[in-house]
């Protein structure tokens, strides 16, 4: 006989087990919002009317979309910018994030009222970015009071654009075999390296970059977690064109690069335990991205296959794409209560995760079988490379990027489920 | 490494002679129906208070001990009273009913942890047959029904079912269609007789009074109330797979109540039961998950645990997956079953019930046919409890609507 006892507890270190200790749930629906929410709503409905510029009203494509800044992008629009100074100067580019450095030092609650406001009104995010989704979060976390009054307060101000300098040529799933190297010189280290896949490295200010710094450990343990600001000599990007076509991808290459060791996030060689903390916050942005573009999702492929085969209402004629479509909106349904789920968990003050894994494979999974059947649907009239193809093409990186579908399936089992290495 | 393809920058201010009608808001409108999918402290200890009580008072041992005992009622009298003494079998019923007045999702964190130790209690009586008797109306110059029998139900002391499905004919909406119904209802004698068959009535061996469904000489679906010593009334018990038995009922011109309520109210609680159904195969899914991951650890093959193996780690990675987006619909759905319906989207709450319907069923099919597999041979032993799970998991899924039937209703309701 087998013993269920341990087996239960690890299972319950997943999702669901934070709901069993979640005390600050809100009801369903729930009764009135609170007088002092709805004040909060009240004054953001009316700055938000009154003063936003109301060309930018409809233009808005999600949390995660939207004017990226930085000192190299391409002039916005007077009205982008006026917009960015009006939210910056509430901290509502950063809601939640302390006052002190640029935030809005909102509550959860709060947040989420804004953001329904913004949505009620089509607006944009002021700003978007890795700044704000990835290392800022992890800044905040791990980082030096020198660091967080340096980079917070410009990443809110949308001033500085970041990415993600992880992967390697020869360091993809097993991304702790990176090979850059940091060495130190003085004050400084000196760094020497190629990293790949970089997503707007030619677009952005700064890079947050793994650099082996002791190869002579187990290699999770000899990796130090570095800033670098990407004007600084020997940093350059490279565009990569992908089967989709033009892409945000690129190449950087690091020669000589001179690091201040100010720019250590976390301690040297303890770069891994960072990397894994800013990785949780990436699966969750990617995951909470596509539970976003679902909505609508089911209906619009329904129209389109409406269109195709010609069958303006009733069952749809093809009982096996009918099917295939009912299939694929019951998963994509699940899948974002799942995605709010989490986010309500994190509303009530949890951290992401390796539970986040579920939300990246699955989502990705998701995305890929809607661009798989709009395909389909399009048919044999559908075949040019337009936009719906450049999507369907673009969606196989999805189980790539962020750590592919594999790699997350083994940290769901080791992590999450417990299972032995 | 993440984004989608870059994006130009936000639409300029200047408006030109092609620009559309402007944008205009709508007032803020709260979302129709936001769920709260994660538990508020008195939850959290009611779920984990029914663990506590399913593991010490009902663990799996017992679904063995009743079938070898060859016990006829399949389940536990006592245990039931128990059970009520718990408050549980009128946990979702109304206080004015004698009920706690609690909500269907907590009852349904009820189900969720007898699930766990297949508890046999004939637990799903309470939202079918309990459910439609609080939602009856008095027949007129007549004592309600439920005014005599829920405060027996609720005192462990009397179980209530539903005959709602019928073998032939099947309706235009399949094998679960609640408006199939050939039974007949007559007006006779100042009373109603009811001529038909119900197949597989739940709990119906042991039910004190059946609620029956039967069409009127108008052709009108209504409710009867048969009494078990009905004179006509047969009662067949058939035995099934997970050791609790079902039975088929033959009325031969029986004696029954007046109509008491409509396909409505039996749409209602159908959709009711159907999610704690629902989060009863949730509970069993996860728990013979939890044996499983338990067993990859600590068998070795090859001298090491199975459980390293990548072959096995990434189905079991992927069980987990469909084990948490059951769980999201699950609770989405019982959280829909305590909003009043005003207040839900139309179609809402079916659609919720056959989301969670389709999900549990589909995951507790894979995690008992993965159990079976990854505990390999000693899986396939009758002295292995895992067994047990796959017994219960096949008839889980053909009660209450398969996953096929839930998808395709889901297509109904979504108009494709």
């Amino acid at each position: 006989m087998t013993n269920p006892t341990a087996a239960r507890d690890d299972v319950d270190d997943g999702v669901h087990r934070d709901d069993h200790d979640g005390g600050a749930a809100g009801p369903a629906g729930g009764p009135a919002e609170p007088a002092a929410l709805a004040a909060f709503r009240a004054d953001v409905a009316g700055f938000l009317e009154s003063d936003v510029p109301h060309s930018l009203r409809g233009t808005r494509r999600g949390r995660f979309d939207g004017y990226w800044g930085g000192s190299k992008a391409p002039h916005p629009g007077a009205d982008v910018l006026r917009w960015l100074e009006l939210a910056v100067e509430r901290g509502w580019t950063a809601p939640t994030w302390p006052r002190e450095y640029g935030g809005g030092g909102l509550t959860g609650a709060q947040a989420k009222v804004l953001d329904e406001e913004l949505a009620r009104l089509q607006l944009p995010p002021a700003v978007v970015g890795f700044g704000l989704t990835m290392i800022g979060p992890t800044l905040l976390d791990y980082g030096t009071e020198d660091q967080k009054r340096e980079h917070l307060p410009r990443i809110c101000r949308g001033e500085s654009r970041w990415c993600q300098g992880y992967s390697e040529p020869g360091a993809g799933s097993d991304l702790a075999g990176l090979q850059t190297r940091a060495v130190r010189d003085g004050d400084d280290f000196i760094v020497n390296g190629q990293k790949v896949w970089t997503s707007h490295a030619d677009r952005s200010d700064w890079i947050f970059c793994l650099a082996r710094t002791n190869p002579h450990v187990k290699k999770q343990a000899g990796i130090t977690f570095l800033l670098i600001d990407m004007s600084t000599p020997g940093v350059s990007a490279r565009p990569i064109e992908l089967i989709s076509g033009a892409s945000p991808f690129c190449e950087v290459f690091l020669e000589d690069v001179r690091v201040p060791a100010g720019n250590v996030v976390g301690a040297v060689d303890d770069g891994w335990t960072v990397a894994k903390a800013l990785l949780g916050y990436e699966r969750s942005m990617i995951g909470e991205s596509i539970g976003q573009q679902m909505s609508g999702a089911q209906a619009d492929l329904i129209g389109q296959a409406r269109e195709a085969l010609g069958a303006p209402d009733g069952p749809l004629p093809d009982p096996e794409l009918r099917l295939e479509l009912a299939r694929l909106g019951m998963e994509e349904a699940a899948f974002a209560l799942t995605a709010e789920r989490i986010r309500q968990s994190m509303q009530a003050g949890r951290r992401p995760g390796p539970e986040s894994s579920i939300l990246k494979v699955a989502g990705c999974e998701l995305k890929q079988r809607r661009w798989e059947l709009a395909m389909q649907i399009a048919g044999p009239d559908g075949l040019a490379h337009d936009a719906r193809a450049s999507e369907w093409l673009r969606s196989r990186a999805n189980s790539i990027e962020g750590g592919t579908s594999e790699i997350q399936l083994n940290i769901i089992a080791t992590r999450v489920l417990g299972l032995p290495r | 490494m993440t984004g989608g393809p870059p994006q130009p920058p936000a639409a300029p201010s200047a408006p030109d002679a092609r620009t559309p009608a402007p944008f205009r808001p709508a007032p803020f409108q709260p979302a129709p129906f936001q769920p709260g999918l994660i538990l508020d402290e008195e939850q959290t200890l009611i779920a984990r208070t029914a663990r506590e009580v399913f593991a010490a008072q009902s663990p799996v041992t017992r679904v063995r001990e009743l079938r070898d005992s060859r016990d006829p009622l399949g389940w536990s009298r006592s245990l039931w009273r128990e059970l009520a003494a718990l408050g549980w079998l009128g946990m979702a019923l109304p206080e004015s009913a004698g009920g706690l007045g609690l909500g269907l999702f907590e009852l349904s964190l009820v189900f969720e942890a007898a699930g766990r130790t297949l508890t046999p209690e004939p637990l799903l009586t309470l939202p079918l047959g309990a459910d439609l008797l609080a939602r009856c109306t008095a027949p007129e110059g007549a004592e309600s029904p439920a005014d005599h029998w829920l405060p027996r139900v609720i005192a462990g002391e009397a179980v209530v079912t539903l005959a709602w499905r019928e073998s032939h004919p099947h309706g235009a909406h399949g094998r679960w269609d609640p408006t199939a119904v050939a039974t007949t209802a007559t007006p006779a004698d100042g009373g109603w007789r009811l001529t038909g068959t119900k197949p597989g009535v739940l709990c119906g061996h042991a039910a004190d009074l059946t609620l029956v469904t039967a069409r009127s000489p108008a052709g009108a679906i209504q409710v009867h109330a048969v009494a078990r010593d009905a004179p006509g009334l047969t009662i067949t018990p058939r035995p099934r797979l997970d050791g609790r038995p079902a039975a088929d009922l033959t009325l031969d011109a029986t004696p029954a109540t007046p109509p008491l309520a409509d396909l409505d109210a039996v749409r209602a609680v159908l959709d009711r039961a159907t999610i704690c159904l629902a989060a009863e195969m949730l509970g069993s899914a996860s728990e013979a998950f939890a044996r499983t991951l338990a067993y990859l650890k600590e068998r070795h093959q090859f001298g090491v645990p199975i459980g390293s193996f990548q072959a096995l780690q990434h189905r079991a990675a992927r069980l987990f997956m469909r084990l948490e987006l059951t769980r999201s619909a699950v609770l989405a759905a019982a959280r829909a079953a305590d909003e009043p319906p005003d207040r839900l989207p139309p179609h809402e709450l079916p659609r919720l019930a056959s989301l969670a319907k389709a999900h549990a069923t589909d995951t507790l099919t894979a995690v008992a046919n993965e159990a079976i597999q990854m505990h390999g041979g000693i899986g396939l032993t009758d002295e292995h409890d895992i067994g047990f799970f796959l017994k219960r998991a096949r008839v889980a899924a053909a009660t209450l609507g398969d996953a096929a039937w839930h998808r395709a209703r889901w297509m109904e309701l979504a108009g494709f």
